[in-house]
């Protein structure tokens, strides 16, 4: 049976539950779940429980972590070293990053932030021009690299007997980059574009402070909090809450957006949530012409209710 | 300091996409405008040349309609253009990375190249990565802070929960560009006049020697997302709405 790596992410040890979706879109093949340099005392049920046959522990002399190309160059030896004909990962600012390193040295094909995935066929469904069109691609090369989009594909049991097992890599610094530093922004949050709930406050939000109201509510839904570019604009939330065209993208199963008008913009960053649901007072805003379930009313009333219902 | 712009001719976020034929878009009658990151890797661009002196340049490569895309961002302060040109509309990444890299080293190595984090209308991120691995640069993607001293250049790109990564790159280096970086400026009307007098050198892809059908990701089939339409609005008390709304998300959609 083929064998098919999977780039696991972890978060304090625990298992990303965007990788599960990613190793069950690797169902059906032989899961090698590829971990960089992190202990994975904590991970390893979860691995086993999801299909993988394989842990892999990647390691090398250097640090790993201190540079992306030295991790591409390990994943890459282990592609070779394991015979994998296939590599796919979380289309994040992490899973992306190394991915697309990965195909750049070893200048082979890479889709990326794909919904749909066929291995065995090299066939992929992915977004074109801001989700208003899916293309069909279909890649020509050895090994198929590729990356899925979070919340895309449900995560799914399927309990195997993965043993951990060692890979030493032999990487090479070039000396020119380093990461010296990560800097933690703001309180644990969770991350906007793997949430699988997000609740959005727009212009109508009025003041930064009031995004509590949205937390608040966020942390009973399990949600994270986004902003709309005009909330942003105007200085109400930091870029990094953005979603939307020149923001993130986002394809959570509930996006609820409370005082966004719905601007094509807007759109662009999360046309593809499964349901969305729309809060405003404006009973002609755009966004009621596009959204599954809406309320008109003031978010003010609306929000803190939902938050006591839930 | 010379720097390359690296900027996509796309087609406007706000227009409706048309597909023809299986595999391809109607763009004849479509506007199209620069990618829109690759405003925030032109505006830095120019501010660093700027404020150190030397040239931006800006290159693509794009059908031949691009030139009057790249003639509007020369407003913003390029000082040239190379254009690229290509029939294809999906061109695969790989090539177009090659056929950077070949106007890149024709023109003369730069000290630093700027991209959008990605492109809007193909939505690969990966171009400007293949580019830099061709060329020997070092790359970052996503970068929102930039300082640059002598040698080397300091920047930060958001990792996701709250975290920021700080890295150093040596010169020269590719950085891919988003938003928080700077604002794009609007030029001015002098500017715009500046600009049509610019040079748009225009080259053909095969003059590089490169096959646009030689791609090796194909495009099967594109087809439109219809919209949602017909929302279910909630009526009745703020109370009832809320506590329907509940239900249904839990009951019938099962997203809660």
């Amino acid at each position: 049976m083929a064998g098919t790596g999977v780039l696991i992410e972890l978060e304090n040890g625990m298992v990303k539950e965007t990788s599960l979706g990613v190793m069950t879109a690797a169902a059906g093949s032989s899961i090698h779940a590829l971990v960089l340099d992190e202990d994975v005392s904590k991970a390893k049920d979860t691995l086993t429980q999801y299909g993988a046959q394989k842990i892999v522990l990647i390691k090398a002399e250097d640090d790993l972590n201190k540079n992306p190309e030295l991790q591409a160059q390990a994943l890459i030896q282990a592609i070779d070293s394991l015979g994998l004909d296939a590599l796919l990962a979380t289309a994040g600012a992490i899973g992306g990053d190394l991915m697309a390193r990965v195909a750049a040295i070893r200048e082979e094909p890479l889709v990326t932030d794909c919904v749909a995935v066929n291995i065995g066929e090299k066939s992929v469904k992915k977004s074109h021009f801001s989700g208003k069109t899916f293309a069909t691609l279909k890649v020509d090369s050895p090994v198929f690299l590729c990356t899925i989009r979070p919340n895309s594909i449900e995560p799914a049991v399927s309990p195997s007997q993965g043993e951990v097992v060692e890979l030493m890599a032999e990487v090479k610094d070039a000396g020119q980059l380093e990461i010296i530093d990560v800097k933690k922004e703001s309180e644990s949050k969770l991350d906007l574009t793997e949430a699988s709930i997000i609740i959005t406050g727009g212009r109508a939000i009025k003041a930064a402070e009031n995004y509590s109201m949205l937390e608040a509510c966020a942390q009973k839904l399990g949600a994270a909090v986004g902003a709309s570019r005009a909330a942003v604009d105007a200085g109400y939330a930091p870029h990094s809450m953005q979603v939307g065209q020149t923001g993130k993208t986002v394809s959570p199963k509930l996006y609820i957006a409370c005082g966004v008008s719905g601007a094509v913009q807007h759109f662009a960053g999360m046309r593809t949530s499964k349901i969305i649901v729309a809060i405003n007072e404006d009973k002609d805003a755009p966004i009621f012409a596009k959204c599954d379930y809406g309320i008109i009313g003031d978010i003010f009333e609306v929000v803190p209710k939902l938050t006591e219902k839930l | 300091m010379k720097i390359f712009v690296c900027l996509k001719h796309v087609p406007d976020t706000a227009i409706n996409i048309k597909v023809s034929g299986t595999n391809g878009y109607e763009d004849s009658e479509v506007k199209f405008i620069p990618n829109p990151y690759d405003e925030y890797a032109l505006e830095e661009a120019v501010s660093i040349v700027e404020e150190q002196g030397g040239e931006v340049v800006i290159i693509t490569v794009g059908k031949p309609e691009a030139a009057a895309t790249i003639r509007g961002a020369m407003a913003m302060g390029a000082d040239r253009a190379i254009l690229v040109k290509t029939d294809n509309q999906f061109l695969d990444s790989s090539l177009t990375a090659e056929a950077l890299k070949a106007a890149i080293e024709a023109d003369g190595m730069p000290d630093m190249i700027f991209t959008g984090k990605g492109s809007v209308d193909t939505e690969g991120f990966q171009t400007h990565y293949r580019l830099a691995r061709a060329l020997g640069l070092p790359v970052v993607n996503e970068v929102s802070v930039l300082t640059l001293d002598n040698e080397a250049v300091q920047v930060q790109r958001e990792i996701g929960g709250g975290e920021k990564q700080v890295i150093r790159m040596t010169l020269p280096c590719l950085i891919g560009a988003t938003k928080g970086l700077n604002e794009p400026r609007y030029p001015k009307f002098q500017a715009i006049m500046k600009a049509k007098k610019k040079e748009i050198k225009e080259m053909d892809i095969a003059d590089f020697g490169i096959d646009p059908s030689n791609g090796r990701v194909t495009i099967e089939r594109l087809e439109i997302v219809p919209e949602r339409s017909g929302a279910r609005m909630l009526d009745g008390s703020v109370d009832d709405q809320v506590t329907e709304l509940v239900r249904v998300l839990k009951e019938d959609e099962k997203v809660l």
